[in-house]
């Protein structure tokens, strides 16, 4: 039981954590469409972490929180990637975003029940980071709604995902093994910070 | 404030935020005649699909009452518009051009609409289809003269967006409940950050 439900769940996400380093940046091209907007989020680790994070952070809360952080998350990501694609700079973008990370995944390893407003400020301070940092690095194209569109569900699945596995909370085991997905995510943040500041 | 004044205040700015402006859509040709180039047209403009769907479940989730008054004002207003637009882009060909596009408007507002789930009076519901639908008829029936599609070429668009608007209404009408009106409300959000980023684009 153990080694099914923590053990096995517990390196897959070891392993992950092991992965290349965060390549959120596009290699060059034109914003041709749906599926290159769709692939910008999910290219960078520290992207998918994050995302992944705020579900399993949304599920530990429970109601109001799991429907509320997915919602308004998108809509304040594409407000710091409208001040990108403006070019208003923003300080410290790659230290922001990996402070998501070690946020996000300590508030998920510690199980911590912050009050739903003080979640939303947090979720909603970091989103501004990497929608800034992915309206920085968004291509120049012809197609920029499609594109837009396949960036913006691809993070709305990201959350999806980490809602889905977050619901693993309603056992006792999977409430470790969620703790255990925390601290992993921060780990990596701490990576990414080291990453970011070396 | 009573929610009366809220409501005027509220339809008011919608009308002026959707000030009028030229078209700048591309028709896509079929080969199979004008009105299905218009089918094709509007299945294909995401930036014209995407506020109708918006409309059409933001109406959907106030109940069946909103929904089916959306289901017919909307491909309505948008008729007129597109019937007005013909006109004057045959009387003033001059005034169409130059105007910077202001698609990604409509999605923000119905978009947020949506992730918001605002409680509404039916007035409001159909005031805002018939300005939305006047506002984006109007771009559509400019792109039609244009295109020499005419008044077939909108009536293409007007049939493709009843079935749209419809399906999308009775959808959501239908579905809502636990986590199905959460995710109309999650769509909403995407539609709305998928405007604010049409905003930046345009803007870059």
């Amino acid at each position: 039981m153990f080694r099914s439900t923590v053990l096995r769940p517990f390196t897959m996400l070891l392993l992950g954590a092991f992965a290349t380093p965060a390549l959120a940046h596009i290699e060059g091209g034109q914003a041709t469409g749906f599926l290159t907007g769709f692939a910008h989020p999910i290219s960078g680790l520290d992207h998918v972490l994050a995302m992944v994070a705020v579900g399993l952070w949304g599920a530990q809360l429970g109601l109001p929180a799991i429907w509320i952080l997915p919602v308004t998350f998108p809509i304040v990501m594409a407000l710091g990637a409208l001040l990108g694609l403006l070019g208003i700079p923003l300080p410290g973008v790659e230290i922001g975003i990996a402070a998501s990370a070690i946020v996000l995944g300590t508030a998920v390893l510690t199980g911590r029940r912050a009050p739903l407003f003080v979640a939303a400020a947090i979720v909603g301070l970091f989103a501004i980071f990497h929608g800034h940092a992915h309206g920085t690095e968004l291509p120049p194209g012809e197609n920029g709604l499609l594109y837009s569109l396949g960036f913006v569900i691809a993070t709305g699945c990201l959350h999806a995902i980490g809602i889905a596995i977050g619901a693993v909370h309603r056992w006792p085991s999977g409430q470790v093994a969620l703790r255990v997905a925390g601290g992993v995510i921060g780990l990596a943040g701490v990576f990414f910070l080291w990453r970011a500041v070396a | 404030m009573t929610p009366r004044r809220a409501e005027t205040i509220a339809a008011l700015g919608f009308t002026l935020a959707l000030s009028p402006l030229s078209a700048h859509a591309h028709l896509v040709e079929t080969g199979l005649g004008p009105v299905y180039d218009g089918i094709a047209h509007f299945a294909l403009t995401f930036e014209d699909l995407l506020p109708a769907v918006a409309l059409a479940i933001f109406a959907g989730l106030r109940g069946t009452d909103h929904a089916r008054r959306v289901a017919w004002v909307l491909p309505l207003a948008w008729l007129l518009g597109g019937l007005a637009g013909i006109a004057a882009r045959s009387a003033m060909p001059q005034m169409f051009g130059g105007v910077p596009p202001l698609g990604w408007l409509p999605m923000l507002l119905l978009g947020g609409l949506v992730a918001a789930d605002l409680k509404v009076s039916m007035a409001v519901t159909t005031t805002v289809a018939a300005v939305l639908g006047l506002f984006l008829g109007l771009a559509n029936g400019v792109a039609m003269a244009q295109a020499g599609a005419g008044t077939r070429g909108v009536l293409g668009i007007v049939s493709a967006l009843f079935v749209v608007t419809a399906l999308a209404a009775a959808c959501a009408a239908a579905w809502q409940s636990g986590w199905q009106r959460i995710a109309w409300r999650v769509v909403g959000s995407w539609i709305a950050a998928s405007g604010l980023l049409l905003l930046g684009w345009s803007l870059r």
